[in-house]
């Protein structure tokens, strides 16, 4: 059943911006991450790694590394557990631990450059790291496929031999296909025959990474009972305690995983990689030991979002209404199954109402590291190609392109690409604000000689996901409550969560504690991932506290000796009408001083109180983002100059945080837009592997990011929020190339759009 | 891997500290391991990322591409010493008021980046700001916060 909620105007403490409650350690280097993590007895692991794509792995000889003085341990997939062969739900994406397990160690081949064939414990981190080396591999490279076409090629090597594929529900084998699904509505064909106006484009782009600071670390002890304790940077406790349980085979209550600081994820810290590794060397060794990833292999081992292709063809009637639009999407899964292709069909045709249209998707096997989220995964490549060639539509037929949005909009059941239908929605108040902002208001300005600019707009967006999140509050003496939370957090959490329990109770936020506790500790909760952590967690903590306050009441009746029902509660004060009957006084206390009796006085003990979600959706979230760019006809240089992003985000809970997720996601999708990417080697593997060479956008390459915010509250969650994070990562890569479109007539299907393909196109 | 330990004798935010340490290690590294100050976080360990930042005799360097050995006699400062008795620096202050953080790994060296930069150059511009920092990676906030929260500091000292 759907809950749905009416919401009030006024809030004290939603919509503030209160310090967060760990800010003062994350300023003061106080706060503990994962890499600083320091046990009794500690010693240290690192992986040998594949220098090939791919290869047969002809043997492993670990004798000249067992030698040098400190090695205690090596371990091979041979020290892998069997695992079983099925998927397994871990919140944001499915993963079949047979796979995982063999992506993680080698098995009969390496699948992609810096697969992992061996792990060594030692007395320190160098003679570990030099250990790794001195053990001796030989291969038999096999042909590397780098890309969609390549491994889709009939006489293409075989990347996963026993793989199953899956072409619209029959099996094939000896294939490099893992999926084809087809979505269809309407009739494509006979639309695109009463089409007046078409436009058919594809749309190219390449891996790239989420690009978080802090590497991948674990810290493990195994112990003589089989009981597992994990410290390592997650975004989700118990979706790492479900996959290592997998690839461990024990019970998920022998694993105790502990999420420490994280240095950001974006998805890219769902999955574990060194976890299971570092518990397996404890094992052998019964030593606590600490792994952390160096950042080449952060690139070329972990994180990236699909590069691929998409084929998207649209068409419109005379009056500029959008009555047809048909795409291919083919994801680059990297070394296993599971490219996010499902997300891209949900996503493509959302922001509009098209009657007839087909969606085919392909998820394809590549030498390349296995995918895994990235802020909305598989929405901001889909984005691209269908906002440019909306924009592309536009031109051709003369038309406004925030009109031709606007009169297309989707809106409260809309039927998405895939089928879904949409509850309410802030599409049209998204593009009205955007007529509506100072940016669309100003013009471009001008630049000087031997520079253009060009304005560009794009939709972006993303469904939000809700899941379980579990909280538990505690009251203090003086008169602070305690929030217990299972949600790591990674841009402020503790802060919007803790607000949505301080709002009920009626006191500061300041005044509600929150930590984040290992698995243990807490009750079930789902990734800090997929928009749902402020949504779910956040709901989990008005549940609870609500609960909390039906507790307080029966302590506030004994107090004033009343029944239950007779108290009261608003803005945090408990009250009790006058009994005239009985000769009993209208009363009133408020929380902090009822908290303060409730130790002393027999008024039934600790209060306590448990909140518990499980939820759907976390409203589906649109944005449009305005760019202003400015090229450099010398160089191909592009400066973004000048940059809107607008958002419907239900209600911000603590806006700053809010504000930070809209201007991180442009940034991220300015960066891919205009430079990053994952540059191949034509016999595999990542030649910029460093952050020199992916050359993420710095302080300098971007101009301030302004926001807007729109308030469409959801009718799901009780103060109306809706996810955040996902939704401005979509646009930018089409309003950045819209705005190129629009400075030099010349439109960019590839990315990124780097000064090198500018440089080639304007014939300089 | 020849094992020389180093004597070292160096002031690390204004206490003195005496150790050895291993020829080859950083000093990344000996912060981290050797003296237990972790603030100082590790990104990438090949200067790119400016996560590991630290100010050495006034200068901002990335310790992991310096040795330990290189500090004997030197002057240290990481994020540990930039809060008093008296409490927060103006620019942690202003990094919690502006919400400049959100994962908070990068921080550490942003702070003492821009502490680097408003010691000698107390009103820089917007661009001059953009340009120091620009050694200093973050992926999550866009810059666009952090730029503010320096700029707040510089218009009030």
């Amino acid at each position: 059943m759907v809950q749905t909620f009416k919401h009030q105007s006024e809030y004290k403490v939603i919509g503030s911006r209160p310090v967060r409650h760990d800010g003062f350690d994350k300023v003061t280097g106080r706060a503990i991450y994962g890499g600083d993590i320091k046990l009794p007895g500690l010693i240290w692991g690192a992986l040998t790694r594949s220098p090939h794509a791919h290869a047969k792995i002809k043997s492993i000889d670990t004798r000249a590394a067992e030698k040098i003085e400190g090695v205690l341990a090596i371990i091979t997939s041979k020290d892998m557990p069997e695992t079983e062969d099925k998927m397994v739900d871990l919140g944001e994406g499915d993963e079949n631990p047979r796979w995982t397990s063999n992506k993680l160690m080698a098995q009969q081949k390496v699948l992609y450059k810096g697969h992992p064939v061996a792990a060594v414990a030692a007395v320190n981190r160098y003679i570990a790291e030099h250990a790794a080396t001195k053990i001796k591999v030989e291969y038999e490279v096999l042909e590397a496929h780098n890309d969609v076409d390549s491994a889709l090629r009939k006489d293409a090597a075989i990347i996963l031999e026993s793989l199953e594929g899956d072409d619209l529900g029959e099996e094939i084998h000896n294939t490099n296909l893992a999926k084809h699904e087809k979505y269809e509505f309407g009739d494509v064909d006979k639309a695109f025959t009463n089409a007046t106006y078409i436009e058919e484009n594809t749309y190219t782009m390449q891996m790239v990474h989420q690009g978080y600071i802090e590497p991948h670390n674990a810290t493990a002890f195994w112990d003589e009972e089989d009981r597992v304790k994990i410290w390592t940077s997650t975004q989700g406790a118990f979706t790492a305690r479900t996959a290592l349980s997998n690839l461990l085979q024990l019970d998920v209550s022998r694993i105790k995983v502990t999420p420490c600081e994280i240095g950001g994820g974006f998805g890219g810290k769902i999955p574990v990689y060194l976890e299971p590794i570092a518990a397996l060397l404890s094992k052998k060794t019964g030593r606590p030991v600490k792994m952390m990833m160096e950042r080449t292999a952060v690139f070329e081992t972990t994180g990236p979002t699909p590069g691929g292709k998409v084929w998207v063809k649209i068409g419109a009637d005379k009056e500029g209404k959008l009555i047809v639009a048909e795409s291919k999407i083919w994801f680059e899964a990297g070394c296993n199954p599971g490219s996010m292709i499902e997300p891209a069909a949900q996503c493509i045709y959302a922001p509009y109402d098209i009657q007839n249209t087909r969606i085919d998707t392909y998820d394809v096997i590549v030498n390349k590291p296995k995918v895994a989220p990235y802020r909305a995964p598989g929405s901001p490549q889909v984005a691209y190609a269908m906002e440019s060639a909306v924009n592309d539509l536009c031109e051709k037929a003369g038309w406004d392109p925030l009109e031709f949005r606007m009169s297309n909009a989707s809106d409260k059941d809309t039927r998405r690409g895939d089928g879904v239908k949409f509850s309410v929605i802030g599409t049209k108040e998204v593009i009205k604000a955007t007529k509506n902002s100072d940016h669309w208001n100003s013009d471009l300005g001008t630049s000087e000689k031997g520079k253009v600019r060009g304005r560009g707009i794009s939709h972006g967006y993303w469904f939000n996901i809700g899941l379980k999140s579990s909280v538990n509050l505690n009251v203090n003496k003086d008169g602070t409550v305690t929030l217990i939370e299972g949600s790591t957090d990674i841009g402020g959490s503790r802060a919007s969560i803790s607000m949505q329990a301080a709002e009920v109770l009626g006191i500061p936020a300041e005044d509600v504690r929150p930590s984040v506790v290992d698995t243990d500790s807490v009750g079930y909760t789902d990734v800090t991932g997929g928009s749902r952590t402020t949504y779910a967690t956040g709901f989990a903590a008005w549940e609870a506290a609500n609960n909390l306050i039906v507790e307080m009441k029966k302590r506030v009746a004994l107090y004033f000796d009343r029944n239950n029902e007779d108290v009261n509660f608003e803005s945090g004060v408990f009250s009790v009408e006058p009994d005239i009957e009985n000769e009993k006084p209208e009363r009133k206390i408020t929380f902090k001083e009822i908290a303060e009796k409730i130790d002393d006085d027999d008024l039934g003990g600790p209060v306590n109180s448990v909140g518990s979600v499980d939820l759907e959706s976390a409203g589906d979230g649109f944005g449009m983002h305005i760019a202003d760019v400015e090229v450099d006809l010398a160089t191909g240089k592009t400066d973004v100059i000048r940059y809107t992003a607008v958002q419907d985000v239900g209600k911000a809970i603590h806006p700053s945080y809010v504000e930070g997720q809209m201007q991180g996601g442009a940034a991220q999708g300015i960066g891919w837009a205009l430079n990053e990417e994952y540059f191949m080697q034509d016999e595999g593997g990542m030649v910029n592997s460093s952050f020199l060479d992916y050359r993420m956008p710095t302080s300098l390459d971007l101009p301030k990011i302004e926001t807007v915010l729109v308030e469409v509250p959801t009718p799901l969650h009780p103060y109306g929020v809706r996810g955040v994070g996902e939704v401005p990562i979509c646009p930018p890569l089409a309003a950045v190339g819209n705005a190129l479109k629009d400075a030099l007539g010349i439109r960019f299907s590839d990315l990124p759009m780097n000064p090198a393909k500018i440089i080639k196109a304007i014939g300089n | 891997m020849a094992n020389t330990n180093i004597h070292i004798t160096t002031t690390i935010n204004g206490q003195p500290y005496e150790f050895l340490a291993p020829s080859y290690m950083s000093l990344l590294d000996a912060l981290r391991e050797i003296v237990g100050l972790t603030g100082t976080k590790e990104g990438c360990l090949d200067g790119n990322c400016g996560a590991c930042t630290v100010n050495v005799d006034g200068r901002i360097v990335d310790s992991c591409l310096v040795l330990a050995a290189e500090i004997d006699g030197c002057e240290v400062e990481t994020v540990e010493g930039m809060a008093s008795s008296e409490g927060l620096h103006p620019l942690q202050k202003a990094f919690l008021e502006e919400a400049a953080l959100q994962c908070g790994i990068c921080t550490p060296g942003f702070l003492v980046a821009a502490k680097g930069l408003l010691d000698n150059e107390p009103n820089p511009s917007e661009h001059r700001i953009r340009h120091w920092l620009a050694g200093n990676l973050c992926r999550c906030t866009g810059y666009d916060k952090i730029v503010k929260a320096v700029q707040k500091v510089s218009s009030e000292g």
